[in-house]
Formats: C-alpha cells, sequence, structure tokens
C-alpha cells in the first residue's frame, strides 16, 4: 500500500518535471525574450526570470492535477443514459419555464435599458449559433471548424440583398437562412467522407476561403472595409401598436427565433432523424451495417447548423448595421465551439455558457483582455474532469416500461 | 421461391487482397435459404473477410455475390453500397466485438435498427415535427417489434437500460436482437460465441435454434471450431488461410481429414497421428 503511494507520488513527480520542462522551453520565446523598440534601436532584453516561474507554475499545477485525478474521470457509457425521474424532469422543465419567463419580461425590467437589451440580442444571436453548433459537434459528432464561414454567408446574404436588391429584412431573413444551408450542403457533400479531424481540417479549410474571399472580392464585399448602413428591419405597425420601441421589438424577434430554434431541435431530437445523429456519434460502422445512409444523415445535420447559423448572421447583420471579415474568423468558430464544449448539450446550458462568453465580457469591458485566458482555463478544466464534455447525459427518447404500465398511451416519451 | 432448400446467396470466385496479402482465394459457395450455413476456420482463415466483402465494408477486386430475394433479377452485393445491403438486400451484420450505441437505452438501439421503416412511415422527418398519427402510428409498430424480440431474446427486463451497461453475454444477444429488428433475410453472425461462457453458448445454441423456424430467414455463422456449429447447421463451409478446403454437411466435415489438418497445421501428405476430434 506505501510502496504504492510512493510510486503514485514518484510518478506524479516526474510526470510534472516532465510538464515544467516543457512550458520552460515555451517559455523561452514566449516570456523570456523581449523585444525592445525605443526610437531607431531595437534590441532584445532577456527575462530569465519569468522562464522559472512559468516552469514553476506549471510544476505545481500538474502536480496538483495529478492527485486529483482520482476524482476526475470520463463517464462510462452507462451513465450517460439518465434515468426517467419525473422529479428530476419537471425541475428541469420549470427551470426552463422561468428561464423563457425571464427572457420574455425582460424589457420591462427597470435595469433594462435599450444598452442593455441590445446586449441581450446580441447573446441571443449566439444562442442560435451555439445552438445549431450544438447538432453539428455534440448530436452527430462532427467536428466543424469553418462553422463562422457559414454566419458570414448569412449576414453577407442580408447585406448584398438589401443593398443591391433593395430586398427588405423580412425577405432576407429565409433567403440567408436557406443560402447557408446550401452552402453548408454543398461544401459537406464532397469532405463529409472524412472523418474526425480530416472533417475538421476541410471545413477549417473552408472557413479560410470564406473569409479570403470577402476580404479580396472587393466590388462586392467591400473587402477589409466591409458593408455599412444596413437598414434595421422595419416592424410596420407593430411598434405603434404595442408602443415599444424598435430595440424591444428587435429582441423579441431573435428571442422568437431562438425559442422556435430550440422547439425544433428539441422535437427533432426525439424524432427518428435526431435518434440517428446519436446513434450515429456512438457507432457509424453499426448504423451502416443497419441499413442506416450515414451520409444523408451527417448532410442533415451540418446542413441544419449551417442554416441556423445564416439565420443568426442575417439577424446580426440588421443588428449591427455593419458587415467585415473580421467578425467571421476562425476566433469566432472557436468561441462557439467554446460556448457548445460548455453548454450541457440542452438549450438552457448553451443560453447559460453564452451569457458566461459573450455577456460578462459585454457588461465589463474591463474582463475582455481576460476573456481568452478564462477561456482556456475552463476549457483545460473542463477537459480534465470531464474529456467527454461538461454534460454529455442524454434522456432516453422512448421508454418501454411506461408502455407495459399503461399498453395504450403514445409511444413517444414526452 | 420460400421453399427450403432454394439458393440464396451465391459467392463465386471471391478475392480480396490487402497488398500482397490474399485474404481470401477465389472462395464459392452458396447459402441455401432457410438453412443454417456455417463458416469455419482457424484464426486468420478469412471468414471476416468474406462477411466484410459480403457487407460491402471491403470491396472484393474479384468476385460475385449474388442474393436471390425472390425478385427477378439478384442483388449484386459487390456493387452496392453499405447500407444498400443492409436495407435492400437484407443483409444484416452482427459484430465479432459488439458494436452496440453504447450510450443508448436498449429500446433504442432496437430502435435505430428500423430506421428505415421509420423514415419512410413519419414520411420523411421534417414533416413529423408536429406527431403526425401516421408517425406515431409508425413508432408504435417499431417499439412492438422492438418489445417482440426483447422478449424472444429474454431482454425486456433491462429495455431502458443504457446498452453499454451490459454484460459482456446481454451485450451479444442485444446485438442479435437488433439485428433482427432490421428484418434480415440473410443474418450473419460473427463468432457469437465468442467470449461466452458454457453456460451462455448453451443458452445461444437455444436461441439459434429458434431463430431457424423463423419465417423467410436465413443464417450464415462464421464460428473458429465445430462444437457450436454442428448441432445447428445444415451446411459447413470451411476456411482455411483464405481458401474454402471443405464443404458438406457437418458429419461430412467431422469425417474429412482436410479439416484436421487445417487446425493442427499439418503439411499436406504428412500422416495424422492425433484424435480427430481436435477440430470438432
Amino acid at each position: 500500500m506505501a510502496a504504492a503511494l510512493r510510486l503514485i507520488k514518484s510518478r506524479a513527480l516526474i510526470d510534472a518535471a516532465g510538464a515544467a520542462c516543457i512550458a520552460a522551453l515555451l517559455a523561452i520565446p514566449l516570456l523570456g525574450l523581449r523585444l525592445n523598440e525605443t526610437g531607431r534601436d531595437a534590441g532584445l532584453t532577456y527575462h530569465l526570470p519569468w522562464i522559472a516561474y512559468a516552469a514553476l507554475a506549471v510544476f505545481f499545477a500538474r502536480l496538483g492535477l495529478s492527485y486529483l485525478r482520482p476524482w476526475t474521470f470520463a463517464a462510462p457509457a452507462a451513465s450517460r443514459l439518465t434515468g426517467y425521474a419525473p422529479s428530476a424532469r419537471l425541475l428541469h422543465g420549470s427551470i426552463n419555464l422561468l428561464a423563457i419567463l425571464f427572457a420574455l419580461g425582460l424589457p420591462w425590467f427597470s435595469f433594462a435599458d435599450d444598452n442593455f437589451i441590445d446586449r441581450a440580442t446580441l447573446i441571443l444571436i449566439y444562442v442560435m449559433l451555439a445552438t445549431g453548433l450544438n447538432i453539428v459537434v455534440r448530436r452527430a459528432g462532427l467536428l466543424d471548424l469553418g462553422y463562422a464561414a457559414f454566419f458570414a454567408i448569412g449576414a453577407y446574404a442580408d447585406a448584398l440583398l438589401s443593398q443591391r436588391f433593395s430586398l427588405s429584412f423580412w425577405e432576407c431573413l429565409p433567403i440567408s437562412g436557406l443560402l447557408a444551408a446550401g452552402f453548408g450542403l454543398a461544401i459537406a457533400s464532397p469532405v463529409i467522407r472524412a472523418r474526425g479531424e480530416y472533417l475538421a481540417i476541410a471545413t477549417l479549410a473552408f472557413g479560410e476561403m470564406v473569409q479570403t474571399v470577402l476580404v479580396n472580392w472587393i466590388p462586392i464585399t467591400g473587402g477589409a472595409k466591409g458593408i455599412a448602413a444596413i437598414p434595421r428591419p422595419s416592424f410596420f405597425a407593430l411598434s405603434g401598436a404595442t408602443r415599444m420601441n424598435e430595440v424591444d421589438l428587435f429582441y423579441y424577434l431573435i428571442l422568437a427565433m431562438v425559442l422556435l430554434a430550440s422547439a425544433f431541435v428539441w422535437r427533432i431530437g426525439r424524432l427518428p432523424l435526431g435518434r440517428a445523429w446519436d446513434a450515429l456519434r456512438e457507432d457509424e460502422i453499426a448504423c451502416r451495417s443497419l441499413g442506416l445512409d450515414t451520409m444523408a444523415i451527417k448532410l442533415s445535420a451540418f446542413a441544419l447548423g449551417a442554416g441556423l447559423a445564416g439565420f443568426a448572421g442575417c439577424v446580426f447583420a440588421a443588428r449591427q448595421g455593419l458587415v467585415s471579415p473580421g467578425n467571421f474568423t476562425f476566433a469566432q468558430t472557436a468561441m462557439v465551439l467554446t460556448i457548445v464544449m460548455l453548454g450541457m448539450k440542452n438549450q438552457l446550458g448553451i443560453s447559460l455558457s453564452t451569457i458566461a462568453i459573450i455577456g460578462i465580457p459585454e457588461w465589463f469591458p474591463a474582463l475582455t483582455a481576460y476573456r481568452m485566458i478564462a477561456i482556456g482555463i475552463v476549457l483545460v478544466l473542463a477537459m480534465v474532469w470531464r474529456p467527454d464534455g461538461v454534460s454529455t447525459r442524454r434522456a432516453p427518447t422512448m421508454r418501454l416500461m411506461r408502455r407495459v404500465a399503461r399498453p395504450t398511451v403514445e409511444t413517444e416519451a414526452q | 421461391m420460400k421453399e427450403i432448400g432454394a439458393p440464396l446467396l451465391d459467392v463465386e470466385h471471391l478475392t480480396m487482397r490487402f497488398g500482397g496479402l490474399v485474404a481470401v482465394n477465389d472462395v464459392s459457395f452458396q447459402a441455401r435459404r432457410r438453412e443454417v450455413t456455417a463458416l469455419v476456420g482457424p484464426n486468420g482463415a478469412g471468414k471476416s473477410t468474406v462477411l466484410n466483402c459480403l457487407t460491402g465494408f471491403y470491396r472484393p477486386p474479384v468476385g460475385r455475390m449474388q442474393l436471390h430475394s425472390g425478385r427477378s433479377t439478384p442483388f449484386l452485393l459487390e456493387r452496392m453500397e453499405t447500407f444498400h445491403i443492409a436495407r435492400e438486400a437484407g443483409v444484416i451484420r452482427t459484430f465479432r466485438n459488439p458494436r452496440l450505441f453504447a450510450g443508448m437505452s436498449v429500446l433504442e438501439n432496437l430502435i435505430v435498427a428500423q430506421q428505415a421503416d421509420l423514415m419512410r412511415g413519419s414520411g420523411l422527418s421534417p414533416v413529423s415535427l408536429i406527431a403526425l398519427p401516421h408517425y406515431r402510428r409508425a413508432a408504435r409498430r417499431a417499439v412492438d417489434r422492438a418489445r417482440y424480440w426483447l422478449d424472444r431474446f429474454d431482454l425486456a427486463h433491462v429495455a431502458d437500460r443504457a446498452a453499454g451497461g451490459l454484460s459482456y453475454a446481454l451485450q451479444r444477444r442485444l446485438e442479435i436482437a437488433r439485428a433482427m429488428c432490421a428484418r434480415p433475410r440473410l443474418l450473419c453472425l460473427d463468432e457469437p460465441a465468442a467470449g461466452l461462457n458454457t453456460a451462455e453458448i448453451l443458452q445461444l445454441k437455444r436461441m439459434l435454434a429458434a431463430l431457424r423456424g423463423e419465417d423467410d430467414l436465413s443464417i450464415l455463422l462464421l464460428a473458429q471450431n465445430m462444437s457450436i456449429v454442428s448441432s445447428v447447421a445444415d451446411h459447413v463451409v470451411v476456411l482455411d488461410r483464405g481458401v474454402a478446403i471443405e464443404d458438406g454437411t457437418p458429419e461430412q466435415i467431422r469425417a474429412s481429414s482436410a479439416v484436421t489438418r487445417a487446425y493442427i497445421s499439418v503439411p499436406p501428405g504428412a500422416d495424422i497421428v492425433t484424435s480427430m476430434d481436435i477440430a470438432c
């Protein structure tokens, strides 16, 4: 027993020492050397203590993690399936209901001025984006690193159609979504056969291609300056009738879209298509051996995610009044991916993680500088504690036992 | 076309190479309707390669695999996509290591196997977003079918548990039940007895025997040794190093010396001194 403990300790020490060496090597160029530019002469200064600090910090952090290891775990397959405890479902349902009521009543709170509502609108746009990526990444298990491209396609579709063809926002909205979904289908069909990291690279390349086109096709996209003066949607008589201002109405528009998308995703998760996504993520080969058309199933998830990003992009363009390629870089994809990873695979979790990642820096601009550090730390912790996601639990979409008790009730568990 | 013994599957000159290695060399055999055909051979004989070719996971460069379904033209399996082979031709397989949807419930595993029916029944998914009656009917039929096979394979008590949490023997049974839910014409079992203890093998034999009476179901059984085969198989094909060396009833195979040679690696021509029962 004591010997085993010693062994663990020594292995933890060796492990931590190794990590510290890597940290020291990385710290030499990152922290140890600094470029001084004073006037015309530039020179390097050496900050050797910083290398030691970095190595020591990593050493102790790694050592700490080794001792925490017994409490970390990847959920075994069996525990990923939650039960159907009615009390838990009631709790979950009422929390969801409260969240929806809060979102609906938000413009009436006294602290919610136009500025506040405008930021809430931005958060909801990201919730929409994350909802789409959630389908692709968490349901179907496809890693899409070019997701911001579909966001861009939706946004530029709205910008270009409204400016060049003077279509209204309401006409642009469906076109943006369908166009993005169409692009999703078009780029996914040749690369969807690739698995895992190959698909990730292909989508990453697509994202960069769209970025390059946006920057360089100056006559159409306006290059790096982007397109300005995109009209906001007109709400016709609605704003007069309800005596609400345009900001609130716009907020309700995106809220309605998010709720609709959530309901859609929730429902489709209980239909054969949603179950097929889950099965695909679990075992693709078994799916094929049972006669599931895995290509079509993957494409449906990919196109649906792209379509939701297209809708989000259209609303984003209308909110900003300005789109430029800088809004649709890989960093944007990474941000949405982080939201999805932290979101607990359900809509509420996604909303909360969006508030944490997008909202907090919006309201506390001083924290913006630390956003990436915070995201990095949170992701490392998530990897350590739950390598398969903060929560990948799912409730079964059908249930036999209820049927046994009451043979005539519907087969679908609500 | 439903009579026992009519040809169901014709494999002719099947050859599969991996680089310089010839895994299956010019294998021909026939599986007949409503019979259990066994592919027997030691490790590395090419049984699983034959199965992977049949189910479209490998593309054999040489050979023809015809499945006679009662239509005027047979299915040419070597030209079909994997999921078409399962869905249209009805060749459903299990795997040597069960490939279940571990994080889904046992019932859901059986429902996913009926995906094609459900999609058709739901008139494609988007329409059924609002629980139309015909989708509900299709879903109910799917659960009824699942329920039937859960009962047949004695799995109903674990229906709502995660498939990945079941014991190994139950996982094996679930995989066969799932294959049955996909309504196979030809059920291919890849070493269903591997990793089971004696009692579980007896249970498996009983279940296979019961499946034989199933309407219009034929079985292709892959096995390492004759013990499970001799009691359930009608017809045995012995593979060794990629070549079909024997083809006949279990009794004929037992009496053959080529099989024993294959198992104890005696070069052709040398005398066999060991007991014949090694292989049997």
